[in-house]
């Protein structure tokens, strides 16, 4: 998702001195703590709320991670602002509807169940369902036909095949 | 006889599927979001202004003639891409051409615009992302058109290229001096 600092064309090769390669991987180092940043919690209750909440509200730039799993610096930002949101005594519900006013509904993992995106949620279902009923009438079909002598089976001259 | 039509009739199902996905993608950025807030009024702002010497400011001071809050940074690419754009309509006159700095350092932005050009009425800061928020942006260069009244009339997300201006926002500030003339 990113350009990290160091990459080039080419990559590193081997006369590139045993120095410059720890220092660049200490440079990567770093990077790997980005995403842990000082958010105070009062207690564990709140910090799960604050992971749960993370966890189903989508990373807007990363567009599959969610905004537990993201080190974007937006994400970094959305993650600050449920913080202050939940401080201020916001309910889930609250907090999500104040997400969706200025990102959209795009911001939620799960979509309401509206006019809109019923189909949505219906549709594996209905597939499912479609899925069934089509292996059940090869079944019965098969059953059907193994009951029966098989010559009628053989092709006939005038068949296509 | 069905049976053995079945493989076309599923091709052709997909097809018409795919065709539909493609027509849809065609004229949209990859991964882009509309926006939300098209039709409700802006969300009002007073931030520091960047350059020396400019004060405080505020989304209310433009109110009475279209504007364009143009989100950059110097940090971001498409910004570059879009630059001669935004110093084009800035030249036309007829929309006021106002900047919103995103999360960018000071000394960066100020450099950028001394190579660029700066074409811009005003320049709000917003290094930590508190109002940008508030206008659903999630990535740079994203441009609002805010009408007198103050109401996004609409988003541009990612470079505003010269097609978008003579296919949306030309036709779009005409509709708006319409309206303003009624």
């Amino acid at each position: 998702m990113k350009h990290l600092p160091g990459a080039r064309p080419g990559g590193a090769r081997s006369h590139i001195p045993r120095m410059a390669l720890m220092f660049i991987v200490a440079l990567f180092s770093t990077l790997a703590s980005a995403a842990i940043e000082p958010l105070q919690f009062a207690d564990d209750g709140e910090r799960r709320r604050f992971n749960a909440l993370a966890a189903e509200l989508r990373c807007l730039v990363c567009q599959n991670q969610s905004l537990a799993d993201s080190d974007a610096p937006l994400a970094k930002d959305l993650r600050r602002e449920l913080h202050e949101l939940m401080r201020s005594g916001r309910s889930d519900e609250e907090i999500k509807t104040y997400l969706t006013d200025r990102y959209g509904e795009f911001v939620l993992y799960r979509p309401p169940f509206d006019g809109r995106t019923w189909w949505l949620w219906i549709a594996p279902g209905v597939l499912v369902v479609i899925a069934l009923a089509a292996v059940a009438l090869i079944v019965r079909q098969r059953r059907r036909l193994a009951g029966t002598d098989t010559r009628a089976l053989e092709p006939k001259d005038d068949e296509e095949w | 006889m069905i049976w053995r039509l079945a493989p076309l009739i599923g091709f052709v199902l997909l097809a018409v599927v795919l065709a539909f996905g493609i027509r849809l993608s065609r004229d949209r950025v990859p991964g882009e979001l509309p926006s939300v807030l098209i039709g409700k009024p802006a969300p009002e702002f007073t931030l520091d202004g960047l350059r020396d010497g400019e004060g405080p400011v505020s989304s209310t001071q433009f109110l009475g003639k279209p504007w364009l809050l143009n989100v950059w940074a110097s940090w971001c690419a498409g910004c570059r891409v879009e630059h001669p754009v935004i110093e084009a309509l800035a030249r036309r006159g007829d929309i006021t051409v106002v900047g919103l700095n995103w999360k960018d350092e000071r000394g960066d932005a100020l450099r950028w615009l001394a190579q660029f050009g700066d074409p811009y009425r005003a320049i709000a800061t917003d290094p930590d992302n508190r109002v940008a928020l508030h206008y659903g942006v999630y990535g740079a260069p994203e441009t609002f058109v805010i009408d007198a009244r103050g109401v996004i009339r609409h988003k541009f997300v990612g470079p505003v290229t010269e097609r978008h201006v003579q296919t949306i926002l030309l036709p779009l500030l005409a509709t708006l001096r319409e309206e303003a003339g009624s």
